[in-house]
């Protein structure tokens, strides 16, 4: 199963011009801490979906406040420099939502 | 006009970008209901460089004054002064005075007079380098060390004031503050600050009422979010009468746009949200309670700054043929060799960037696209940045006319390889910048730099 197959919001955006954010919700605090223990959802996992080392991962981390996770990379290409893709960055999200999460 | 603490509790109407409207009947249900505060934003980086690197207008202004005729007509009905944030979009200079003769055009058509304090926070480059001298400017979120070439490069700078320079021209009561660059935070809690409330309460109250009612459910487009601040918590209602906040949509919104959502570093310290409770206390309202505020030793204002890189003249372009779609980056590579030469001694390479997208395989994600499997169709664009606007357009029709024509192996379709939709194919997309300053810069006052005037207007 995928992370998109259960979360209930799974978006990118810009947290200012130079980083990307991640936002992962959950429905309920079942979900949440299922997928936390589940160990498939980490720092590593989310690297290789985006196809960046470990330590580029900047805070990634689960909320239980929000039944969130959430993690930032810095942008490859800084919001509308020239070569950027996605000047708002929101739509970035998929190969997160593409984690396979048993 | 008269600020006085109310007597209970303080309200706050919050519209989250002037210029994308709202529902009328949120506006008379919050009017109805009373309101002692109309904070608007006007700005933000979201939408990328150019607006500060131009001074252009962010937005269109036909939706600004229609919006500014509700919000004056909301002040009317209830006395409440309006601050606007980030006016034009990137707060510089240029877009206040666009914003201040926008107003000027809707207060005239009312036939009002309204006292307007105006607060600019773009930075003059000497001011800058003093303070770079100084050693009081601090790498942030770039990694890049700012240095002399950054500042004489920008075309414009602005600092992100915080609550101080607000609430300073809110000592001469003006009916409506219109800022630079502002914390988008700060348009929301300068007034309560002044009066007495907590910065933890106010600083979090604005954080959430900042992009208006996208916190509450369902979200329609654009609309006005309410805030009731009391001096141990703050709650949060949608003014729309289909709309409810709810404990998830709310602790949702506080992780948008945030690396840390529990530690929101602003003008003088950190938002510290880690010991925050939210409840439900009905089905539409949550109450929030818990937010602290850790002054910081050293106040601080985020700088922002934009420089221009050239001129962009582009393409749009389809494919269809999978023979061709199957080596798009061999023949891009062949193509991009051939422009080379044949542009030489004409355009030096270095004098323009050359950025093929294609739409259907990699163009949302670029680099970071981890499926390689291409669509039965490729939308191209074409995307040439040039030194000057002639560079721009000569790159673009050159590589347009290489991809028409090109002849790769394998090829059937001799008359041509790009479905193009327009004519002309090519179309200039104005002037190109990109944040080259996005540093913090250390004061040891956060007023004294950002002074306000006082306006009658219309003048």
């Amino acid at each position: 199963m995928n992370l998109g197959d259960i979360a209930s919001v799974v978006r990118s955006k810009n947290a200012g011009p130079f980083v990307l954010t991640f936002d992962v919700l959950l429905p309920d605090i079942g979900s949440f801490e299922q997928l936390q223990a589940g160990g498939k959802l980490t720092r590593e996992t989310v690297a290789n979906a985006y196809g960046v080392s470990p330590n580029e991962i900047l805070e990634f981390s689960f909320y239980p406040f929000a039944n969130a996770v959430k993690f930032s990379l810095r942008r490859p290409i800084p919001s509308g420099a020239p070569d950027d893709t996605d000047v708002y960055g929101a739509q970035q999200h998929v190969p997160l939502m593409e984690i396979d999460v048993g | 006009m008269d600020i006085t603490p109310p007597a209970r509790e303080f309200r706050i109407l919050s519209h989250g970008m002037l210029g994308y409207g709202f529902p009328q009947e949120s506006l008379a249900r919050a009017v109805d209901a009373g309101i002692d505060l109309i904070a608007v934003d006007a700005g933000s980086t979201d939408p990328g460089p150019y607006y500060l690197g131009s001074g252009r207008l962010f937005g269109a202004r036909d939706m600004i004054i229609r919006d500014l005729f509700m919000l004056i007509d909301a002040q009317e009905a209830t006395g409440a002064p309006i601050i606007i944030g980030s006016a034009g979009g990137a707060g510089t200079d240029v877009q206040v005075d666009q914003l201040l003769d926008a107003l000027s055009e809707v207060l005239s058509e009312r036939s009002l007079q309204k006292r307007v304090a105006v607060i600019r926070s773009e930075i003059d480059k000497e001011t800058l380098q003093i303070a770079l001298e100084e050693g009081r400017i601090r790498t942030f979120e770039t990694g890049q060390d700012l240095t002399k070439a950054d500042i004489d490069a920008a075309c414009h700078i602005v600092a992100q004031i915080g609550p101080e320079p607000i609430m300073a021209a809110l000592a001469d009561k003006p009916d409506i503050v219109i800022s630079g660059r502002a914390w988008d935070v700060a348009n929301v809690a300068a007034l309560p600050l002044k009066l007495g409330y907590p910065k933890g309460l106010a600083f979090h109250m604005g954080k959430i009422l900042e992009c208006g009612g996208q916190a509450a459910l369902p979200v329609e487009g654009s609309d006005l979010l309410v805030g009731i601040l009391s001096v141990d918590a703050f709650v949060v209602e949608s003014p729309h009468a289909r709309k409810v906040c709810t404990v998830e949509s709310i602790s949702a919104h506080t992780l948008y746009e945030k690396i840390n959502p529990v530690r929101l570093p602003g003008p003088g310290g950190i938002v510290d949200l880690r010991a925050v409770q939210f409840e439900q206390i009905d089905p539409a309202r949550v109450r929030v309670t818990g937010s602290e505020f850790e002054e910081a030793e050293v106040y601080t204002v985020k700088l922002e700054g934009a420089r221009s890189v050239g001129y962009r003249h582009i393409a749009i372009g389809g494919i269809r043929d999978p023979r061709m779609i199957a080596q798009i980056d061999e023949i891009q590579t062949a193509i991009r060799a051939r422009l080379m030469q044949n542009l030489e001694g004409r355009v030096a390479p270095d004098a323009y960037q050359l950025t093929i997208r294609r739409y259907g395989l990699d163009g949302v994600m670029g680099a970071m696209e981890p499926h390689q499997t291409p669509a039965h169709e490729l939308g191209l664009l074409i995307d040439a940045v040039g030194d000057t606007p002639q560079i721009a357009e000569t790159v673009c029709a050159m590589t347009r006319s290489l991809l028409l024509h090109w002849g790769y192996p394998g090829r059937v379709a001799t008359a041509g390889n790009v479905a193009f939709p327009f004519s002309p194919a090519d179309v200039p997309a104005g002037e190109v910048f990109e944040f080259n300053i996005y540093h913090l810069m250390e004061l040891a006052d956060p007023v004294a730099i950002f002074p306000h005037e006082i306006l009658e207007m219309p003048r």
